[in-house]
């Protein structure tokens, strides 16, 4: 088996940009659980970490927008976004073209995808790297998955997705780790940022950590926008994360919701060798 | 409606640090290649988010740009609430504003 490790998190940009303006006990907590992950990760000794990531117009726009993207790229570089803003540094990421092209060509057989050998990135997965491989030092496949211009992939194909990378990732000899990083219900960018809806989050966790496929796919956009908002259109990286688990039980490290956060702050982790 | 230019401009902006060299200096030579209504250009022009937030610009979009105009986070979030104030609702795209326009969601 090469698939070694599989969670997902949060990645709000204000989890580092805002750090000063949380409450401590809530941002220590989180942070807490994200140091937790980073150690079950290094434990497992990956030679790669496939991100899945909702981009926020970063590289893929109303142009030319692909509802599934991996990258397939050297190195890629981030974030994007203003330094001093989000509190992360500029700098370059190692990637996996090799890896990036077994992969591609093993999901194609399942799902239709873009590739890009080219990728900065955003918020949307500087924020998971800045915890989890914080020198940078871990090769990455980024993959995107559209969550915010739709239409959108509709959510069994995003499930359909992980079942793909979980087949390729067991074909691929190398030691791989995948994390999904959206956020659950939440509003973000908008003067709603800080809305949370607690309990449609507890009740999509719940269906998560037991891979319910059905019940995790029950969800229409019409009630995701309308009870969890447009920032829960992302739940489309969790759902993957869930298909490739193949039933294996997850649990739940942290969830809370943090409003200066912007999301239901959350760190999960699937119990592989259970 | 040029909305879809407008937004792309703010793509653009978002990722190019040539384009932000550029429109620092010389606003209107930037986004004199993008179509966009005598509004839109007004509200790029002035950097007024809560006009951009009003004309439906995707909320991801608008944050990295109020971001690059160097916007502290609680007046980003102040400025689209003093532009539906002043422009009134969100006219289109998914980032309607949803709470009261009192209420301050995250303490700020």
């Amino acid at each position: 088996m090469s698939l070694v490790f599989l969670g997902a998190l949060s990645h709000a940009p204000g989890i580092v940009g805002r750090a000063d303006q949380a409450d401590a006990a809530a941002k220590d907590g989180f942070y807490a659980g994200l140091g937790r992950m980073r150690e079950a990760l290094e434990a497992a000794k990956p030679d790669a970490l496939v991100v899945i990531g909702a981009e926020h117009f970063a590289n893929f726009f109303m142009d030319n927008m692909p509802a599934y993207a991996i990258g397939m790229a050297e190195h890629y570089e981030g974030p994007i976004e203003d330094e001093d803003w989000l509190k992360i540094k500029r700098g370059r990421i190692p990637g996996n073209p090799g890896l990036s092209l077994r992969l591609i060509r093993s999901i194609m057989n399942d799902v239709d995808l873009a590739y890009a050998e080219e990728w900065k990135f955003d918020h949307g997965i500087m924020v998971p790297l800045h915890f989890l491989t914080p020198c940078y030092d871990l090769p990455i496949v980024p993959v995107n998955i559209n969550c915010q211009g739709p239409p959108l992939t509709p959510l069994h194909r995003a499930w359909a997705f992980g079942e793909a990378l979980r087949k390729a990732c067991d074909a691929a000899p190398e030691r791989i780790a995948v994390v999904g990083t959206g956020g659950i219900s939440h509003w973000p960018a908008t003067p709603d940022s800080g809305k949370i809806n607690e309990t449609w989050d507890r009740e999509f966790l719940d269906r998560w950590v037991r891979g319910d496929r059905e019940a995790l796919l029950s969800y229409t956009d019409e009630d995701t926008y309308r009870e969890a908002g447009q920032g829960g259109f992302e739940i489309r990286t969790f759902i993957p994360i869930a298909a490739a688990a193949r039933g294996a039980p997850a649990e739940v490290w942290f969830y809370q919701p943090i409003p200066i956060f912007a999301v239901g702050c959350t760190v999960a982790v699937v119990k592989l060798d259970a | 409606m040029s909305l879809y230019a407008l937004q792309k401009f703010i793509y653009h902006l978002n990722r190019d640090p040539d384009l932000q060299a550029r429109f620092k200096t010389d606003r209107a030579g930037a986004v004199a290649p993008y179509e966009f209504t005598e509004e839109e250009r007004q509200a790029v022009l002035g950097g007024d988010v809560g006009l951009l937030y009003v004309l439906g610009v995707n909320g991801q979009l608008l944050m990295h740009f109020a971001a690059l105009e160097g916007m502290p986070w609680a007046d980003y979030i102040q400025s689209m609430r003093d532009g539906v104030d002043r422009y009134g609702p969100v006219r289109a795209g998914i980032y309607a504003m949803t709470t009261r326009q009192d209420e301050k969601v995250a303490g700020v």
